[in-house]
């Protein structure tokens, strides 16, 4: 890539319930928010990337924000939908067709679990009408091995929930904003064994916006002084190596297979040319307790089974070594799919600028973080791993 | 004795198989490819026997489409009956998704052995499933 990439604004819709906006309209809330933060108006713009799993297409947003006759491109990922978007908004801009370009993300679901149609997925019928098409039932399977081979125990678990719901209090954007204690977290019901309803994210709305911006235009705008911008020191996404385990396999190779986290982080670290000890803030995937536990090692961070050090020690909360889900995570903003990846940029982006208001970091020498990185994961075996710094 | 699920699922022997397919790399898969992915792919009897590999409990109502009890036009939450699932390790062959019966959660240890067999899963339909072996339990 040629071009150095900065974000220049970043905009976000509460998540959580938003009974009187639709998933677009939250999203346009979230780029009028992104303009502003910028200083720049919608006309301004020279293309647009976005996209949404289930609150329609992106591009109808001209209609609100401005007829200008920009090009905008819709993206269809699945989970991957917001990672996708700021991909190509990245690449628009590092390829020096354009000096600002807007990457947007939002969605609307209804309560309650995901489901999913198995011819989608070329899967056959009988896997959706028994009961085990069901992306909770992934996670819990993995996450029960896991514990089995690398001894994590269940109130590991329920730490990574507390931790999860102390930082959603302090965080405006988060659809959870009250602590939950461990005790009640590791006695509530039981989803899918050994995760509670506590442990899981639910299926929620909201909708976040970055305008991202070449060198010149960053330095235009100002944002390369004070803190204004985040640089884009890189960004991979992976889909699925031979031989993995990953949501909706009704079988799986009994050869031990790669990781599309794995593969995505390295790549990224790679790119960036740090590694994962030069890291001050960190945003996984956290589906449920689970994710955030097993991508703490598949990103890198630690090793397998010295989770259980880490949350005992507190080590990934707002003051420890490595603060991770500073705002709460899925577990406490919920998971509007095509919205939940640009989340994570968008709260490195916020302590990176050092705007995180309560829930702000302190960083390796106090000076706030100088680098974040964000981990998203999703059907049907995908990875994207973005790594900013300052 | 119910209809099966799916036709092609198990075989009709007296001693019923779960079907895999083999790859001409030699490669078991599981379930056996439909359509153009079945080319060249063998059907596979797979192992009646293995070891559990993962699991967990379903304890509330999937969506459609589900067709198992609590999803009947006239039921609801209160009809459904919760069931185990898990992954059984097939030697040599491959990890396959599978219900589990004749067992408790507590009961359930990683790698003990496991066996195939068939259960009812709605009034009309049968469905397989893998359960402790019968020797391990003895």
């Amino acid at each position: 890539m040629s071009e150095n990439v900065y974000i220049v604004g970043a905009g976000i819709h509460p998540f959580g319930r938003t009974e009187e906006r639709s998933g677009r309209e939250q999203g346009v809330f979230a780029v009028r928010q992104a303009l502003a933060d910028a200083g720049l108006d919608w006309t301004d713009m020279e293309c647009a990337y976005g996209g949404s799993a289930a609150a329609g297409s992106a591009d109808i947003m001209v209609n609100e924000l401005g007829l200008t006759s920009l090009p905008f491109t819709n993206v269809a990922n699945g989970c991957a939908t917001g990672g996708s978007a700021l991909v190509a908004a990245q690449q628009a801009i590092a390829s020096g067709m354009y000096d600002l370009a807007l990457a947007v993300g939002f969605d609307k679901h209804p309560r309650g679990a995901f489901n999913a149609k198995p011819s989608d997925y070329g899967l056959p019928d009988w896997y959706g009408q028994t009961g085990m098409m069901l992306t909770t039932q992934f996670f819990a399977l993995k996450i029960q091995r896991y514990m089995q081979l690398h001894g994590i125990s269940r109130e590991t678990l329920g730490r990574v929930a507390q931790k999860a719901f102390q930082n959603g209090a302090l965080t405006p954007h988060a659809w959870r904003r009250s602590e939950i204690d461990l005790e009640t977290i590791m006695n509530a019901p039981m989803i899918n064994d050994p995760l509670t309803k506590f442990m899981f994210c639910a299926p929620a709305e909201g909708g976040v916006a970055l305008i991202l911006a070449s060198e010149k235009k960053a330095r235009e705008l100002g944002a390369l002084n004070n803190n204004g911008a985040a640089k884009i020191a890189h960004i991979a996404v992976r889909t699925r190596p031979p031989d993995s385990f990953e949501v909706f396999q009704p079988g799986v190779s009994v050869k031990e297979g790669g990781k599309p986290t794995v593969l995505a982080s390295k790549a990224a670290f790679e790119g960036a040319g740090i590694g994962p000890d030069d890291i001050d803030v960190a945003q996984l995937q956290d589906t449920e307790s689970g994710a955030e536990i097993m991508h703490m090692a598949e990103n890198g961070f630690c090793k397998d089974g010295e989770q259980e050090e880490w949350l005992a020690n507190g080590w990934s909360q707002r003051n420890g070594k490595l603060p991770i889900n500073t705002d709460g995570g899925c577990l406490a903003c919920g998971e509007p799919v095509g919205a939940s990846g640009l989340r994570q940029v968008y709260e490195n982006v916020e302590q990176l600028r050092g705007r995180a208001g309560e829930r702000q970091v302190a960083g390796a020498d106090g000076s706030g973080p100088k680098t974040g990185y964000s981990h998203v994961y999703g059907a049907p075996g995908l990875s994207a791993v973005a790594i900013l710094e300052r | 004795m119910g209809q099966k699920i799916d036709p092609e699922l198990w075989s009709d022997d007296a001693q019923p198989h779960l079907m895999g397919g083999r790859l001409p790399s030699g490669e078991i898969v599981f379930p056996m490819p439909q359509g153009d992915a079945a080319k060249d792919v063998e059907p596979h009897k797979l192992s009646r026997t293995g070891r559990l590999w993962s699991w967990t409990t379903q304890g509330f109502l999937p969506k459609e489409p589900y067709e198992g009890p609590g999803s009947g036009p006239n039921e609801g939450p209160p009809d459904f009956v919760p069931f185990l699932i898990g992954y059984i390790e097939l030697p040599g062959e491959v990890i396959v998704e599978s219900r589990i019966v004749d067992a408790n959660l507590e009961d359930l240890s990683l790698n003990m052995p496991m066996e195939f067999c068939l259960v009812p899963f709605n009034a009309s339909h049968d469905t397989f499933a893998y359960r402790p072996s019968k020797e391990h339990t003895a």
